[in-house]
């Protein structure tokens, strides 16, 4: 799925990243707890959370995650745009709560970066 | 408490100082390592699992420590992230490594984290993981992930720089 279609479904807002509207990606993680999103998200992933502070960034950086949406409506402080923008992470803002935001893009096909927190941690003991 | 290894095998190192408290750019040593480590041409599923070490370990001293170090070093068959601080330690390390237990106040939470993930997460993602800690006086922590036999440290690359 693009980028671009992420935001029509959504209905969300390009903050940072109009640029990157043909990104494509295929899978998702839904957190608000960062130390969640560094134990289970995949590389690549979209990451929706409603954390809107710049340390959501840093972690999608850490993991190189492919773009953020911050559901809920969240404002983004200057620090969080400003990062995002240097770290080249596309940011979108989308009004639905993460339950919609999530269920809308699976309705559409996009899926979890990993299904189960048990099969993730027996394949990473591999 | 500090076991750093012998300057010659070293490719690549970076120290950053760290003050407890100091929220605001909680994740910047992390994704310095991470750039640095990139342009070095270390695999990239290797800078992944250290910057999530880097960053666990950072918004760990800044959460409890009043102020630490964190030291990176590219060897050629691993990536070291070594810490060190002053501040209340540790009390039962073996409850702190339990997944859930915290003892995070809401400042901490506000960001993202305090939820017990941290020392586990760390843990996780090490193949080699020690830690040491004393009550009252600070906490050493070291973590290792190894790299495959192929690697050669590269030059550095401008575009990443």
């Amino acid at each position: 799925m693009k980028l671009s279609e992420i935001r029509k479904i959504l209905d969300a807002r390009v903050v940072v990243g109009e640029d990157k509207l043909d990104l494509e990606i295929k899978t998702a993680f839904s957190a608000d707890l960062m130390s969640d999103v560094l134990a289970f998200a995949r590389a690549g992933c979209l990451l929706i959370t409603g954390l809107s502070n710049p340390q959501a960034v840093r972690t999608a950086y850490a993991l190189d995650i492919a773009a953020i949406c911050v559901c809920r409506g969240k404002t983004l402080s200057a620090k969080f745009i400003e990062i995002a923008r240097e770290l080249k992470i596309p940011i979108l803002v989308t009004d639905y709560i993460m339950f919609e935001t999530s269920g809308r893009l699976f309705r559409e096909g996009m899926t979890g970066c990993i299904r189960e927190v048990a099969i993730e941690e027996k394949s990473r003991a591999q | 408490m500090k076991k750093s290894p012998a300057p010659s095998e070293v490719y690549l190192e970076g120290v950053f100082q760290l003050r407890g408290r100091d929220f605001v750019d909680a994740g910047l040593v992390s994704s310095r390592i991470k750039n640095s480590l990139k342009n070095k041409g270390v695999p990239e599923d290797t800078i992944r699992k250290i910057a999530v070490i880097a960053f666990e370990t950072e918004i760990n001293i800044i959460s409890y420590a009043k102020e630490g170090t964190i030291s990176f070093y590219l060897l050629p068959d691993r990536v070291v992230i070594e810490a060190e601080d002053s501040g209340e330690g540790i009390e039962n390390i073996e409850m702190a490594l339990q997944e859930g237990f915290s003892t995070a106040d809401d400042s901490i939470r506000e960001m993202g984290f305090g939820a017990g993930m941290g020392l586990p997460n760390i843990r996780k993602f090490s193949d080699d993981f020690e830690i040491v800690s004393e009550p009252g006086r600070g906490t050493y922590l070291k973590s290792s992930v190894m790299l495959n036999g192929n690697y050669r440290a590269k030059d550095d690359q401008d575009d990443n720089a």
